[in-house]
């Protein structure tokens, strides 16, 4: 992939990624995190994951945003837009996110491989579907497994929670 | 990256997008001639010869007609709709192989390696363009339109991915080129009377197989926002549903994004079932440009004789009631969806 592609959906992701909290509008915040979902997608497949890249964009922007945009629809936006910005808070939040920065600056700085660049791997003889799907179920069989319960049992609470009472 | 490349796929994408345009627009003069052939009318036949020019006029019509915008629209999401209506349904078809080689060029415009996984993320970013209408208008009938809408995509969503699993359980990846290829040695999926006929297995297999296709194409039509399944644009309802508020070109757009995902809608189902650009006793292109030409019309023949069943059903069934839908899809399409992947799984590891 031409560096210029890397730069263009990395800096998407990046603006939109801000715009999503810069925004006052809720339903400009989701769709500007939709917009950050698919330049994420685009990079995933600028590295040949492009089962990983192609999920992120089903279920994250194509489900999971859909929903979100769902409920926001629903809210009174004329309240939330004029919700006064807590200044501590948001001072809080730029530390925090600072402190992040700095820290994977530091590992990233120490870390000696990191320092080298990498010889362009081999081309994978196989689909990456078919990668994934067979370390899923071969080497990662059990957790797997554990987390398809999981969800199963998070479904059954939803609905458990949702249904209303009959008397 | 070569230049070889960049200039065929260019060619391809220019070709393919001014097909389908001029499809969707004939498919709105196809639609109004069939419906009054239903109905035992005529239907526009006045301009040019039995009313071929027909889509021209509409443009003008549409065109010219005055670009209203409501005073209490929230603008900038108002106009993003429309466009966000039509763009996937067009980029869905960058996946489908059209036809086989021309002049060995393959005719795919991007044969990648999640074929179908593409069809479906881009189909559900669909939904955007429907919701954001619905919640732009700053209108009652078009917010339910669009409410209606999402939970019933969303919903139809789940019996599309697993209804078409069996058949990528039988090709083994998920390339659309690679269904294509496995139905040319083993005979359509629906119909599978080429290749290895008298196996036994095989026939045991196209039963699973024809219950995917029914329980795809239904929610297909879901998908589309077609009838039995127009809830969110029923007029005698919601006074036209999500695109109420709009005029003009920007209500034309979301007509055109309806029809678009008609066609790429059957564009899929030709390529998952019905063989793509396949039919007995015609080679592929690698004998001859004729032949590649030929193998394109047969793509697009398979593709206009489904969106003729699109609109028969139209005009022949009645609208479900929206409690109706959801409990058909999560309680009966659903179910059926997943048992039949047990079915085929079962199938395959016993022929092993």
């Amino acid at each position: 992939m031409p560096p210029f592609l890397f730069w263009t959906f990395a800096l998407l992701m990046l603006i939109f990624g801000g715009a999503v909290i810069v925004n006052r509008n809720p339903v400009a915040s989701a769709l500007s995190l939709v917009v950050s979902f698919l330049g994420l997608a685009a990079l995933f497949m600028s590295l040949d994951a492009y089962f990983v890249g192609i999920i992120q964009v089903l279920v994250y922007a194509g489900a999971v945003m859909v929903l979100f945009l769902f409920i926001i629809m629903l809210l009174n936006l004329r309240v939330e837009e004029q919700r006064q910005i807590n200044w501590l808070a948001a001072a809080g939040g730029i530390a925090v996110a600072l402190i992040l920065l700095i820290q994977i600056f530091f590992v990233v700085g120490h870390f000696q491989a990191a320092r080298q660049t990498f010889p362009a791997l081999a081309r994978s003889t196989t689909d990456d579907v078919w990668n994934i799907g067979a370390l899923l179920f071969s080497n990662y069989n059990l957790p797997f497994q554990i987390i398809g319960v999981l969800v199963l049992v998070a479904t059954i609470g939803v609905v458990l929670l949702s249904r209303r009472e009959r008397r | 990256m070569d230049s070889f490349l960049i200039i065929t796929s260019l060619l391809k994408i220019v070709a393919i997008l001014f097909l389908i345009l001029s499809m969707v627009s004939y498919a709105v003069y196809a639609e109004r001639r069939v419906s009054a052939f239903i109905q035992d009318r005529l239907g526009p036949n006045r301009v040019g010869p039995a009313g071929l020019f027909q889509p021209i006029a509409d443009m003008f019509k549409l065109l010219l007609k005055e670009d209203f915008t409501p005073r209490n629209v929230n603008t900038f999401y108002y106009w993003l709709a429309p466009c966000l209506a039509v763009m996937p349904a067009i980029i869905t078809i960058a996946v489908v192989p059209f036809g086989s080689t021309l002049f060995g060029v393959p005719m795919v415009i991007a044969d990648v390696n999640v074929g179908i996984l593409f069809v479906f993320a881009i189909a559900s970013l669909g939904v955007y363009g429907i919701v954001l209408a619905g919640w732009a208008s700053n209108s009652k009938y078009p917010f339910l339109g669009g409410i209606r809408s999402s939970s019933q995509m969303i919903s139809y969503e789940l019996s599309l991915g697993l209804a078409v699993i069996p058949i990528f359980l039988l090709v083994g990846n998920l390339r659309l080129t690679s269904v294509v290829r496995y139905q040319i040695e083993h005979g359509w999926f629906i119909a599978p009377f080429i290749g290895d006929w008298t196996n036994p297995w095989k026939w045991l297999l196209t039963i699973p197989m024809i219950i995917s296709f029914i329980v795809f194409a239904i929610a297909i039509f879901a998908e589309t926002n077609r009838l039995p399944f127009d809830l969110p644009e029923a007029e005698q309802e919601l006074a036209g549903g999500y695109n109420t508020e709009y005029s003009s070109m920007k209500f034309a757009l979301f007509f055109l994004g309806e029809y678009a995902a008609m066609i790429t809608g059957s564009a899929i189902m030709v390529t998952l079932f019905f063989g793509g650009w396949h039919f007995p006793g015609i080679p592929d292109g690698s004998r001859g440009w004729v032949f590649g030409l030929i193998n394109i019309a047969v793509f697009f023949a398979k593709v206009a004789a489904l969106i003729f069943v699109f609109m028969w059903v139209r005009w022949t069934l009645p609208r479900f009631r929206y409690d109706q839908l959801m409990r058909l899809g999560w309680l009966f399409f659903f179910e059926i969806a997943l048992v039949n992947i047990f079915i085929v799984a079962a199938i395959l590891s016993l022929a092993h």
